[in-house]
């Protein structure tokens, strides 16, 4: 809003914004959310009843179902090709000793902690995410190719397959929920750029270190 | 919930700590930098739930088997129909291969018998109702695994219906057609002379249902769910197996339960 002087009073300094996802970033986060939103959308037309008696075409929809689910490693593997991508896998499966403390603080969103590009929560997204598709497409494929294996291998693929899917369910509604309550963590997934103030009390360890190369001014 | 003054009409602004002023302040660089250094735990989250849930393919059956025990008789007196929601239990699930459950009325129903039969026919309900009525009540057992419990049948007995038309000699095999224009099944006519067989009027103890695949339903006791067509429209007595809808998606033609579709379950007959 115009003229509206910040807290701090130390108006003056143009806002300035950092890239957080590049365009390849964006790329792998975009089609996996919308390949899993495929996959939680025919599942649930194949698994609740209501649903089931009304969309119908069983056959068509659990075929939709299969090849989705196959699909969802694939962005992941493309996006190995990028640098960028391959740089945050990296800090995704590294916890820090200020993660921890983040992860313990009660006032962790008070930007005391200054944590790197990921705090904790974003971490444990991912790496559930990452094992989830993984597992699903285990028990999946035990399902779907129910006759190579052991009988009662079936019952239990379904069992867990079943369990996981309620679990990936509320771990994506969660990590919908918190983005939406923030818009700049929202428009940055989007656009790619975070205000730096916003990277500054976040993320203040990775606002520290991006290099002005990875700066612009709004 | 945490305030974030700083962000006040939607604007950002600068953070409210002075002590990060967005130049480089060295513990936070060393902060991230430790990211590169930190402990696995991705890596280890990720291999844990794969190890979780290989754990769970092997012994998840017994674990289901529990469950399924103690969710019987809730979802039994469920009024509300939520438990069918909990990935267990014996309730049930409606399945559907065209876009609609089809309709059509008792007064307007008609089964037509042809093929290999001595007698080509078409069965009103009235037809129907002046054969023979057999009942049964016996567990219906779907090969996605859930399974209901002690169903009360009622109809016609195939093996009544196939000696009112007669069977010519040559004919080996049946197949059902269903009033949704798609579904189809079959059986071995050793199979459809079997007593548990049934061209069933009724079901739980009333018509059977429009979900349910009524007016007029197959149910084949001994064997898995996708074996008892529903909305039920044609019979034609045949001289081989023309396997049916699932059975050309992978499912067993034989569909025993227990000994068929790679499954252990209890049988039904």
């Amino acid at each position: 809003m115009p003229g509206s002087a910040n807290r701090t009073g130390e108006a003056m300094r143009p806002p300035t914004e950092l890239l957080r996802f590049t365009r390849s970033e964006r790329w792998v986060h975009r089609t996996t959310a919308a390949d899993m939103g495929i996959c939680l959308a025919t599942a649930a037309i194949l698994y609740i009843g209501p649903l089931s008696t009304a969309i119908g075409y069983r056959a068509i929809v659990e075929w939709i179902h299969v090849i989705a689910g196959l699909c969802l490693p694939v962005p992941l593997v493309i996006g190995l090709l990028s640098k960028a991508f391959r740089i945050d896998l990296g800090r995704l499966n590294r916890f820090s000793s200020s993660d921890w403390k983040w992860l313990r603080s009660r006032d962790r969103r008070a930007g005391r902690i200054p944590v790197g590009k990921f705090n904790a929560g974003q971490k444990l997204n991912a790496n559930f995410q990452l094992g989830a598709i993984l597992v699903m497409m285990l028990t999946g494929s035990v399902m779907r190719f129910a006759n190579h294996w052991p009988i009662a291998w079936r019952t239990g693929a379904t069992f867990v397959h079943d369990w996981a899917a309620y679990a990936i369910l509320a771990v994506v509604l969660g990590h919908i929920y918190m983005a939406v309550r923030d818009p700049y963590a929202l428009g940055g997934m989007r656009t790619g750029y975070v205000p730096t103030s916003w990277a500054n009390r976040e993320h203040g360890a990775w606002a520290a270190q991006a290099s002005e190369a990875h700066t612009r001014a709004r | 919930m945490t305030n974030r003054p700083t962000e006040i009409d939607g604007k950002p602004v600068e953070p409210a700590d002075p002590a990060a002023p967005g130049g480089a302040v060295s513990p936070a660089v060393a902060a991230d930098e430790a990211d590169a250094h930190g402990r696995p735990i991705g890596r280890r989250i990720v291999l844990g739930m794969l190890g979780l849930g290989a754990l769970g393919v092997v012994f998840g059956k017994h674990l289901q088997d529990a469950e399924n025990a103690v969710l019987r008789p809730v979802e039994e007196h469920d009024p509300t129909g939520l438990s069918a929601l909990i990935p267990a239990g014996d309730s049930f699930r409606f399945y559907s291969i065209t876009g609609q459950e089809p309709q059509r009325s008792a007064a307007d129903y008609q089964l037509s018998v042809d093929g290999l039969v001595e007698r080509p026919t078409t069965f009103t309900m009235a037809d129907l109702a002046a054969l023979p009525q057999t009942e049964l009540v016996e567990d219906f057992q779907c090969v996605t695994g859930w399974r209901v419990p002690g169903v009360h049948w009622a109809g016609v007995a195939l093996p009544d219906l196939l000696d009112h038309v007669g069977v010519q000699t040559g004919a080996t095999a049946l197949q059902f057609t269903c009033f949704d224009g798609a579904y189809t099944e079959s059986l071995t006519l050793d199979q459809a002379r079997r007593r548990d067989v049934l061209v069933a009027t009724q079901m739980l103890g009333g018509p059977v249902s429009r979900s349910h695949g009524g007016p007029v339903r197959l149910y084949v006791a001994p064997m898995y769910g996708y074996k008892s067509a529903k909305w039920l429209s044609g019979i034609k007595l045949t001289s081989k197996v023309i396997p049916g809808f699932w059975e050309q998606n992978g499912y067993d033609v034989d569909a025993w339960v227990g000994k068929s579709n790679g499954r252990s379950d209890a049988p039904t007959d």
